[in-house]
């Protein structure tokens, strides 16, 4: 295999709903890609998109969803897909784990039994050669006594262990690309941490290429080699990790990074919070969708959605004023 | 004097009983069992030892805040200083006042305490517009309309919700962040000295909560209010308290001014808490968890120290003989016996 071969690569990706004040569109011009063994951050707030891009990569939209643009993953044309290809590509090619595992697993069968089920889907496995490779896979995601806890029902398990449980079964089929939709939002920090480095580690010795979905600039840093940010369905600004977080260029993500109480310059002074609210999708300012909030805005931002403006080696803002707003952050960040 | 606290506003805080040397709040060895039923025909369960034997002053004007992982008791130790269900054992004092006593009746007590949830949606009624929710409160409490309704504008416009445009309408047609302002805004129409906000922010969109962060230490200052703010999120937690309370299985493990428990955590727990936040340096990740396995329910604790069975420091000693909170600097205390140097832990240097 092609070791610098794009596992995934989208290019001008639109998904369009029908909202209850009209139509929407929830991701406006997304291009991704990436690599065999990388993992790319979607960080962004709630509403931004993110899912909807994730779930725009096995196609699990429903039907009167319009999606334009390309979706390739391990090259394929995901887009053109009918459903017998589309049943071959999840699982095998992408799988995907979210925050609830419940989505995952049916609560009235043991778990074990639902993972062995899943792999005789795809393989031609006796019982017995499945069970042996489901308990594999709880070894895998560190599992305690592995063996017995393969007949626990979901409700049997603690938060932190059916997430690990999940990942066996996203684990399944061998897949090369895994979509994590906020995972461990729903965890203590103290498991949390435990799944992310358990992801970070099949990661490594899988070859995954990972898209994780975050709100947490945090989890974000320990996961990713390259984030990028969403608002309002776009992909405001992307670059390798160190960068976004170290040299951030879009007013937006500034915003994010100066706005956490962790940056707070003493205890009690306040916050450098982003003022306003998420946007309606429904009723997006023209140009750049987070001019309203901005506070380098000019008349000029107005007039289109800006392009993206290299600010440096793979990375890019979409945004008219990262000169500006790179001063800025200079002069509060020094 | 506690260090962290803040220095009362002239003519000191309103209502002032006891003077500010005297805590706001004090809870003394308040326990809380919940019996679990295991089903149909069966016996009566285990017992979930949610609040056992806690023990913490608030002092006026600060803010308390209290962390723990998911179920070391937390909301119900918010619940029972409510009065919102009743404790097993212990009591409550209230400027000086034992609750519920001929000098503090439970209704003069609920009216000074006021409590913001997680669920901004769950805690508003639904057919009630912003404007009747904020106002219910005050007439309640024999305010006339007119007087209840002009408070309740007032604390729209306080709490940033222009009263023109919100007070009329309904909860589901708030965002998350406006929604909790709503709740804010209504539980300061009564006046209230003491505000308990439980995971308050902890639904809301990064940018939103910080503009709440804000609202809160703002209505702090103006409305000379002491908060218990409890959080999952110790950045925040960080941020917001003068003094910080660590709560592991329904005791607590370390209290102490929120600079020195952050700087240097004395208990075991505390330091694998802060170790978990994810690190915000790339070239710094993450590289070994701090702490394996879930947190436990605290329906069997184990033996000695609560946390021995999961702690990297535990000693032969943790696993049968149970520490106290012992002093561990100033106004800092925890249960460690790695903080008392006559308690024969290998680990202390001699
Ligand atoms: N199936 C759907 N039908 C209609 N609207 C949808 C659907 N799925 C998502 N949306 C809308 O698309 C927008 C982006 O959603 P999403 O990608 O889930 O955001 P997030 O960044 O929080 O994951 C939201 O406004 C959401 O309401
Ligand atoms: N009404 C109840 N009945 C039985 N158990 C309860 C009840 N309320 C809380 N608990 C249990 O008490 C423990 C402490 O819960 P809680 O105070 O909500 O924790 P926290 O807020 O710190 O997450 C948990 O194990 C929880 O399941
Ligand atoms: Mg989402
Ligand atoms: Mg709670």
């Amino acid at each position: 295999m092609n070791a610098t071969a794009k596992m995934v690569d989208v290019q001008g990706l639109t998904v369009d709903f029908k909202g209850p004040k009209g139509p929407i569109r929830a991701v406006d011009g997304v291009d991704l890609d990436l690599r065999r063994g990388e993992t790319v951050a979607l960080l962004g707030e709630s509403g931004s998109g993110k899912s909807v891009t994730l779930r725009s990569l096995m196609r699990l939209h429903p039907s009167s969803a319009k999606i334009g643009g390309k979706v390739e993953v391990d090259g394929r044309d995901v887009l053109k897909m009918g459903s017998r290809e589309l049943a071959g590509l999840r699982g095998p090619v992408v799988s995907m784990i979210f925050q609830d595992p419940g989505l995952a697993f049916d609560p009235v069968y043991r778990i074990g039994d639902q993972i062995v089920e899943a792999v005789r889907r795809h393989e031609k496995l006796s019982k017995a050669e499945a069970r042996k490779r489901a308990l594999e896979l709880f070894e895998r995601v560190r599992i305690p006594s592995p063996d017995k806890r393969l007949d626990n029902y979901p409700h049997e398990m603690s938060g932190g262990m059916r997430q690990r449980a999940m990942i066996a079964l996203a684990l399944v089929c061998r897949p090369k690309v895994l979509l994590a939709d906020e995972p461990t939002t729903a965890l203590d920090a103290t498991v949390q941490i435990q799944v992310l480095l358990l992801l970070r580690e099949l990661q490594r010795e899988l070859g995954l290429a990972v898209v994780f979905v975050t709100h947490d600039i945090g989890v974000a840093v320990e996961v990713a080699d390259r984030i990028a940010v969403m608002y309002a369905g776009r992909i405001v600004e992307m670059g390798p990790c160190r960068d976004v977080i170290r040299d951030p260029r879009h007013p937006y993500t500034q915003g994010l990074l100066l706005s956490r109480a962790s940056h707070a310059p003493t205890p009690g002074a306040r916050l450098a919070a982003i003022p306003g609210a998420p946007p309606d999708l429904s009723d997006l300012p023209p140009g750049c969708a987070f001019r309203p909030r901005c506070g380098h805005a000019i008349d000029d931002c107005a007039e289109a959605a800006p392009p993206a403006a290299d600010v440096g080696p793979a990375h890019f803002a979409r945004c008219i004023r990262t000169r500006r707003a790179a001063e800025a952050f200079e002069s509060v960040t020094a | 004097m506690i260090i962290g606290a803040p220095t009362p506003p002239p003519g000191g805080f309103p209502r002032d009983r006891g003077g500010p040397g005297q805590p706001l709040l004090s809870v003394k060895g308040l326990v809380k069992h919940f019996g679990v039923k295991k089903g149909f025909l069966t016996k009566a369960g285990p017992i979930v030892r949610a609040v056992d034997g806690v023990d913490f002053d608030v002092v006026k004007g600060e803010t308390l805040g209290i962390v723990g992982e998911s179920g070391c008791g937390k909301s119900t130790t918010a619940r029972l200083v409510m009065q919102i269900i009743a404790p097993d054992a212990g009591d409550i004092l209230f400027d000086g006042e034992r609750v519920g006593s001929q000098a503090l009746s439970l209704n003069g007590f609920r009216k000074q305490v006021q409590m913001v949830f997680q669920d901004s949606y769950a805690s508003l009624n639904p057919r009630l517009t912003v404007e009747d929710t904020i106002a219910f409160g005050p007439k309640v409490h024999g305010a006339s309309g007119r007087a209840a309704t002009t408070r309740a504008h007032d604390l729209l416009h306080r709490v940033g919700l222009e009263p023109a445009r919100f007070a009329g309408r309904y909860p589901h047609e708030l965002s998350g962040g406006q929604r909790q302002r709503v709740n804010i805004a209504r539980a300061l129409a009564l006046d209230p000295r003491l505000l308990i906000l439980d995971e308050a922010v902890s639904a809301l969109d990064k940018s939103v909560e910080a503009q709440v962060l804000n609202l809160l230490l703002d209505l702090k200052d103006e409305f000379g209010l002491t908060y218990m703010f409890i959080s999952h999120d110790l950045n925040v937690v960080r941020f917001m308290s003068n003094r910080v309370m660590v709560m592991y299985l329904g005791k607590v493990a370390e209290f102490g001014p929120s600079e020195a428990l952050f700087e240097t955590p004395k208990h075991p727990y505390t330091g694998a808490l802060l170790a978990s936040m994810p690190s915000m340096d790339p070239d710094a990740r993450t590289e070994t968890a701090p702490l394996t396995g879930d947190p436990p329910n605290p329906i069997n604790p184990p033996p000695g120290c609560r946390f021995n069975p999961r702690c990297a420091k535990s000693a032969a000693l943790c696993g049968h003989k149970e520490p106290t909170l012992l002093d561990a600097g100033v106004d800092h205390r925890a249960a460690c016996w790695l903080v008392d140097p006559a308690s024969g832990h290998p680990r202390i240097a001699a």
